[in-house]
């Protein structure tokens, strides 16, 4: 119990963040409608693409000589990568076509 | 000093996402929203590559491996992005779903190594006594999620598909809780491992993680896939949150639990749509005892065609058309004809209008992203309420490839599996007009009355051939 008391005093600024996250994450789409849903999904999807930064951390502290943690940093950036530009990319063409009709 | 840039870098990076996910919401200005957050990540990306700097001071290397490494995922994840048809949408969100929850995995796993490497030499001290109980939960957190988030997307894009087919088999939900138990025990057997011998049990957890997201999706009907994607959206959502709280990164900290959040809300909302709960959705999996039931009641009664003039006849003189469209147009792309017919009937005095289901298609909102690539304007796209009100008034409406959203089972019969979800009343209409390629059943795998009654007519045929086929009959007439 003391050391779980312990870890929430150490971590408090990150456990603010995450509560206070969870509520902004809830009332900003609060009110979507349906139409909206696949390209909200695929917009959210892209933006869970920040993986990618701890990817390039992990790179970019890789020991030159150390091939495993290169190569499993070398694997995340490019799935990183993949996941936020390949999800803004189609998000952007999904909603396109709204955009045309609109005029 | 460089790294006081980097913060500000990360700061506006999570004020756009949540900026951005504000404005996705809102159709009028939702374009904008994602190029905001787009903007934002390139700040944050940029950001980390050039300026960020570890507890020591030293900045990154390897810049080679990064760049590359970069560019091959941009270069890819571009074409893939651009090249894929409308129709085939969902499956990539699913696909680039599964990327990110990989990406996840691996950083946990890297991270997981690196702690390794710096105790080596403390081979016979337990994990335990190493690194505190709160820092490995988030490395092991994230290392399933994001494996069971990868797998499961992997799964789901195949069912999409129609690589992977539905498959359940008797005590599945107890195997799968078996699999889930062994990937926590696995995980507290790794952390009180010696750092001699932690390899193997660290392996398992990502291989019964693995197993768990292959179970967990494939019982799950296909037509209940939006809300799968939806929810490992939000479990990868979470994984990248666990990458934040590992290297104290408050980007990927608030865009993990951002996306995490209004993912979990968002699949409750398409849950909400189809009116059933998530639980169900999960647990009462299409198929199974549901199959067994509606194939009981069988194929009852005979249907009656209709030809292709009649049906140009019965359109041209209707006062007001309703279009159903379904997964059926999705697949022969059949939405630039169906807009030809559209117009072609309103220069003859009809009224056309589009009703679409929430769930019609594949994915929430995947008919109206379609319909509006063909350049169908907004107002003719009705959502389910408005349309049911105005089918009483309605003379012809023509069903183009949807079967489950028009199954009138979802009200009638408690023991199909689609019971209690809303359907489109098309039954109030004075004809209704339904285009398939055969009498198969829909992707719910359950046989629809509809088709059988009196009022019905079937024409049958791919939905692009008979459209243009019917567009020629009614300008011959």
């Amino acid at each position: 119990m003391e050391s779980f008391l312990n870890w929430i005093t150490e971590n408090q600024q990150i456990i603010y963040i995450v509560v206070l996250m969870i509520f902004v994450g809830i009332e900003v789409i609060g009110h979507v409608p349906s139409v909206l849903h696949t390209p909200l999904m695929s917009g959210a999807n892209a933006i869970h693409g920040v993986v990618i930064i701890g990817a390039i951390i992990v790179m970019g502290k890789a020991e030159s000589d150390n091939y495993l943690a290169l190569g499993l940093g070398f694997l995340a950036v490019i799935l990183g990568t993949l996941n936020v530009v390949g999800g803004f990319v189609v998000t952007d063409r999904m909603l396109e076509m709204f955009k045309k009709k609109k005029k | 000093m460089e790294l006081n840039i980097l913060t500000l870098c990360y700061l506006i990076a999570s004020v756009t996402f949540i900026l951005g996910l504000k404005m996705l919401s809102n159709p009028a200005k939702a374009r904008t929203g994602n190029l905001v957050a787009a903007a934002g990540m390139t700040i944050a990306i940029i950001g980390t590559i050039f300026l960020y700097t570890d507890e020591t001071g030293n900045k990154l290397h390897n810049y080679i491996w990064i760049f590359s490494g970069i560019l091959i995922g941009a270069v890819v994840g571009t074409m893939a992005a651009k090249k894929v048809k409308m129709t085939a949408m969902p499956e990539m969100v699913s696909l680039f779903n599964g990327m990110g929850g990989a990406s996840a995995a691996l950083i946990s796993a890297a991270e997981f190594y690196h702690i390794y490497l710096l105790h080596k030499e403390a081979g016979a001290t337990p994990f335990s006594e190493i690194i505190p109980v709160g820092f490995y939960i988030t490395i092991v957190a994230g290392a399933i999620i994001g494996t069971v988030s990868y797998t499961g997307s992997i799964i789901a894009w195949g069912k999409l598909n129609g690589r992977v087919k539905d498959f359940s088999f008797k005590g599945q939900h107890i195997v799968n809780m078996i699999v889930l138990v062994l990937v926590l025990v696995s995980a507290v057997i790794t952390y009180r491992s010696n750092i001699d011998n932690i390899f193997i049990p660290f392996l398992l957890i990502g291989l019964f993680a693995f197993i768990y997201g292959v179970l967990f999706v494939l019982p799950i009907g296909g037509a209940d896939m939006p809300v799968v994607i939806s929810l490992l959206n939000s479990f990868t959502g979470v994984a990248a949150a666990c990458g934040g709280f590992l290297y104290n990164n408050k980007a990927m900290l608030t865009g993990g639990i951002l996306v995490g959040a209004a993912g979990t809300l968002l699949t409750i909302l398409m849950c909400k749509a189809m009116n059933r709960s998530l639980a169900n959705v999960l647990i009462g999996s299409f198929g199974g005892g549901g199959k067994t039931a509606a194939a009981g009641k069988g194929s009852q009664g005979s249907y009656k065609e209709i030809s292709l003039s009649d049906t140009a006849v019965v359109m041209s003189y209707a006062g007001k058309v309703f279009i159903v469209p379904g997964y059926g147009l999705a697949v022969a792309q059949a939405q630039h004809v169906c807009h030809e017919l559209e117009k072609i009937l309103e220069s003859k005095g009809v009224e056309v209008k589009y009703a679409i289901h929430p769930v019609a298609g594949r994915m929430p909102g995947h008919m109206n992203v379609l319909l509006a690539e063909a350049d169908v304007p907004y107002e003719k796209l009705l959502e389910m309420e408005q349309a049911n009100e105005e089918f009483s008034s309605t003379d012809v409406v023509l069903i183009l490839g949807a079967n489950d959203v028009v199954n009138p089972a979802a009200k009638s019969d408690p023991a199909s599996p689609i019971y209690g979800m809303p359907i489109l009343d098309v039954e109030l209409a004075k004809t209704v007009i339904v285009n398939k390629r055969s009498m198969k059943p829909g992707y719910a795998g359950i046989e629809n009355e509809l088709f059988f009654r009196p009022k019905t007519s079937m024409l049958f045929g791919d939905a692009k051939k008979v459209l243009q086929d019917l567009i020629t009959e009614i300008k011959s007439l």
